[in-house]
């Protein structure tokens, strides 16, 4: 086999690879995520292209695949690499690589699987095997689903292991020492007299040498920075102004685009654009799928000329006000529109019928996801090609959606991938994407860089999903009975694999995620879901269902121990059956000294929910003031295997519960005339800093499996509040957000 | 017409009533101030004017006019860093990071006025500037530690 080639993308790369001056290392022999009989008899050269570590003469690169949407990925995925090939920080770069097969998400079927996380079974482990080899096979490259750690985790030490042990290879073959005897440290071959043999300076010879496999990953107990506070490698590039986001690039030639899209997401019937055409600085107006887009020579000329289009347009194909969304919802609890029982042990139909029923309803509205920088994208069409300059969460599907517009081949759609300013979710959608395509199509040999207004970036939001629950329990002696949930939701994910053309196989496990699944042993317990036709179109919202799921359960829970003259925290504890859970539980009951006296007009409430695969216990603790509810203090426990980086864990943790009691307490988008009526922050606030509680984080590390930690601390927030605000006030919110029934400080 | 940014002059042919946000972004190539709601509601390109924290999606170029803007660029580098946003990168503040140039202006133009602030104080001056990741906890720590370097305790 030739060993000097090119790195092509798509192209099988056999071990280490010659590159112009140095060298490319990949993962021959990946881990596997879990055992697979399935997998067995897969292409065995199938993990071999899986280039995270490039040398040449005097840089070290490392591939960070994973994309960064503020979460710490480029970090976290450097130091898993490094942490194998004995580098430091500053002793390499960092690139997001080409979108590639190679970077197939290991970790996302995992929770796709509609088991329980605590199901070992032999049906469960062979489906979650073959959810993961299909993803294998589509060559599945994405960010998110909390999966980054754990895709990373055995994938990217075992990358710099590789590369370590052959650059050890390489300077024995330079020394005539054996390998056995050498030693690195800190970008070096270390020979035994001492001397230092730099990575960079042995690349030339490593690439001709037959790449070692067969590597030993450290023990933890020799790990120098996993596990350790480590400084983010763009915390000063974010600190002082000098990190260039999407929204901020700038190419020779570029002009400007804005666009005015139908805020009802229905075609454009026509458009007037005489009062814009000679406005300052426009150059052109175009018509795009379901709008118009005003090309200038800089945006805020473009949209101010957009804005003064006038647009005549089409109907929504969903209702035109929230009455009409609310009424489809809750005429979907019939047996036609069932998606799936998910859960049913015991009898709850006897249990049901042989006790007084307690029953509640509740509510989760549509949300915005709006990240703080707005939608933008700079594309450059040429016959050869199609540049495209985003942050984007799905590399490979964006070549696709791209290629479609334009006619070229996916390979000929080139993506440069940017650190994002958030996302949320939004980033998984592709409209900024195909109009700025759309746009450069029609002005071929130009980049177009298009910016979405906020407004527009509110009005196009493919919101979180809309739901409702009902629950029915009984409780005797003390004690949580039954509990049925039936809970009926439009569904995030078909709305979105349909934007792609795709279908969702089965039934949608993100409409009862957080509830299902969650880890209790009732005498009596059944959760049914049912699948609200698509409304307003909808998408991955961070912690997808187990937002709405998890403040179901908890909610319904909560209100039958109450019923039952139990405690809180024992029922829950009393009733947990799974012990990752239990461990959550019993921490944030010692963080927060669950049981001392509460002052006057103080409440407290807990919720503990499991979304990919990680229990987060939290309390909530409020003080109902004369001004409103001031939320004064959170706990939160959550197991997750290991923590990578403890500072951006506490980081990572006390941002989901700013965002997800943000969201709790004031936010939702409503539609009238089928438009969003929250255009901006002024009606769509969140938490604003003077609100924030102090918020105690407390990771665990009790379980097998090392899990990721960007959703799961949501979904417990918003019960374990509204459950605190009951506590403290009698009155229990049951639709969210929460300041349709109380003010907040 | 000349606005004065970062202490250089620079001469910019534009409508008297473009926010200096899209002339510092656009027209000059300071991209450190971002663009989040064009309406005063996030702060994301807080800016100094004379030395006051302002909203540069709400300042017309004719409005700046004469005055010093100072821009996250100028208030400090990545060699040379103001006693804000070494706190900020000591307690690791960012996640993201899109709001926080414009919170280090916030912070700094407060604590150049009020080195000894309360946490009322500090709750006061801040919530102005929205941060959707939730990095409040550690904005109120940054602001502390820089108050104590700027105090001349650290």
């Amino acid at each position: 086999m030739s060993r000097i080639r090119t790195i092509a993308r798509r192209s099988f790369i056999f071990g280490s690879v010659a590159i112009a001056g140095g060298v490319a290392f990949g993962a021959y022999m990946l881990r596997k995520p879990h055992d697979n009989p399935l997998e067995d008899g897969l292409a065995a050269g199938e993990a071999t292209f899986n280039p995270w570590v490039k040398i040449s003469g005097d840089t070290i690169t490392l591939i960070t695949p994973h994309t960064d949407l503020g979460q710490g990925a480029t970090s976290m995925q450097a130091a898993l690499i490094a942490e194998e090939m004995d580098l430091d920080f500053g002793q390499f770069v960092t690139d997001f690589g080409p979108p590639s097969a190679a970077y197939y998400n290991t970790a996302i079927a995992e929770d796709g699987a509609p088991f329980l996380t605590t199901d070992d079974s032999l049906t469960a482990t062979l489906t979650r095997g073959a959810m993961g080899s299909a993803i294998k096979l589509l060559g599945m490259q994405l960010t998110g689903g909390s999966s980054s750690v754990p895709d990373s985790f055995d994938k990217l030490r075992q990358a710099g292991a590789i590369a370590r042990e052959t650059l050890k290879l390489a300077a024995a073959q330079e020394t005539g020492l054996d390998a056995r005897v050498l030693k690195t440290q800190s970008g070096a071959v270390v020979l035994p007299d001492g001397t230092r043999l730099a990575y960079t300076d042995l690349a030339a010879r490593a690439a001709m040498v037959e790449p070692v496999q067969d590597v030993t990953l450290r023990p933890p107990s020799e790990w120098r920075l996993i596990g350790k506070p480590m400084q983010r490698l763009d915390i000063v590039s974010k600190s002082t102004g000098t990190l260039t986001y999407g929204i901020d690039l700038k190419l020779d030639g570029m002009v400007h685009a804005a666009v005015k899209l139908n805020p009802r997401r229905a075609p454009m019937n026509g458009f007037d654009g005489s009062a814009a055409k000679d406005m300052r600085g426009v150059l052109r107006i175009l018509p795009v799928t379901n709008g118009v887009a005003v090309i200038a020579d800089n945006t805020w000329r473009a949209f101010q000329a957009v804005d003064a289009v006038d647009c005549d347009w089409g109907a929504a194909s969903y209702p035109a006000e929230m009455d009409g969304h609310w009424g489809e919802i809750e005429a979907s609890f019939t047996p036609e529109r069932l998606d799936k029982e998910w859960r049913h042990e015991g009898d709850v139909p006897a249990a049901l019928d042989a006790g007084e029923t307690i029953e509640a309803e509740y509510r989760a509205p549509y949300l915005a996801h709006q990240p703080l920088e707005p939608l933008s994208a700079i594309v450059t069409v040429t016959e050869a090609s199609v540049e495209v300059w985003v942050a984007h969460q799905m590399p490979r599907f964006l070549q696709a959606e791209v290629a479609k517009i334009t006619g070229h081949s996916a390979d000929q759609v080139i993506l440069h991938n940017q650190y994002a300013g958030g996302s949320f979710g939004h980033r998984l959608e592709f409209e900024n994407v195909k109009l700025a395509t759309e746009i450069a199509n029609q002005m071929r040999g130009t980049p177009v860089k298009l910016t979405f207004s906020r407004e527009q970036d509110f009005a196009q939001d493919f919101g979180r999903h809309i739901g409702a629950a009902r629950g029915r329990g009984v409780v005797r002696d003390g004690r949580v009975e039954a509990l049925d949930l039936h809970i009926a939701s439009t569904s995030a994910s078909r709305s979105q694999m349909g934007r792609i053309g795709q279908s969702l196989p089965g039934a949608d496990a993100q409409i009862p995620a957080g509830a299902w699944n969650a880890p209790y042993a009732l005498s009596n317990f059944r959760v049914t879901a049912y699948a609200v036709p698509e409304l307003a179109p909808a998408s991955s919202w961070r912690s997808v269902g187990a937002s709405s799921g998890g403040f179901y359960m908890e909610s319904f829970l909560d209100e039958l121990i109450h019923a039952a003259g139990a405690d809180p925290m024992a029922e829950r504890l009393r009733l947990c059956n799974y012990d990752l859970a239990r461990k959550a539980l019993e921490a944030v009951a010692e963080m927060s000294d669950w049981g001392r006296a509460l002052g006057p007009n103080e409440g407290r409430g807990v919720a503990m929910v499991e979304s990919f695969g990680v229990p987060v216990a939290e309390v909530v603790d409020v003080t109902a003031t004369q001004d409103g509810i001031r939320i004064d203090k959170v706990y939160v426990a959550a197991e997750v295997g290991k923590i990578v980086d403890p500072v951006n864990f506490e980081n990572h943790v006390q941002g989901a519960v700013v965002w997800a009691l943000g969201h709790a307490m004031n936010c939702e988008l409503t539609y009238s005339d089928g438009m969003a009526d929250q255009r901006n922050f002024d009606t769509h606030t969140g938490m604003r800093l003077y609100q924030c509680p102090e918020i105690l984080v407390r990771g665990l590390e009790n379980g097998p499996k090392v899990r990721g930690i960007g959703e799961p601390p949501v979904p417990p927030a918003a019960p374990a509040l509204a459950n605190a605000i009951f506590a403290a006030t009698g009155q229990r919110p049951r639709e969210m957000p929460f300041d349709k029934f109380v003010d907040f400080i | 017409m000349k606005l004065t940014v970062n202490g250089t002059v620079h001469e910019v042919d534009v409508e008297p009533e473009m926010p200096i946000l899209w002339v510092l972004r656009d027209e000059l190539g300071i991209t450190g101030v971002k663009y989040g709601c064009g309406i005063a509601q996030c702060g994301a390109c807080t800016v100094h004017l004379n030395g006051e924290a302002v909203r540069s999606c709400q300042i017309w170029a004719e409005g700046a006019e004469g005055a010093e803007i100072t821009t996250i660029e100028g208030l400090g580098t990545p060699d040379a860093l103001h006693a804000v946003q070494a706190a900020w990168i000591e307690h690791q503040v960012a996640q993201c990071g899109y709001c926080q140039s414009g919170q280090i202006m916030q912070a700094a133009a407060f604590l150049a006025e009020n080195t000894a602030p309360s946490d009322a104080d500090i709750d006061d001056a801040l919530s102005g500037n929205l941060c959707r990741c939730g990095t409040y906890p550690r904005i109120r720590a940054a602001v502390k530690t820089a108050a104590k370097t700027l105090r001349g305790e650290i």
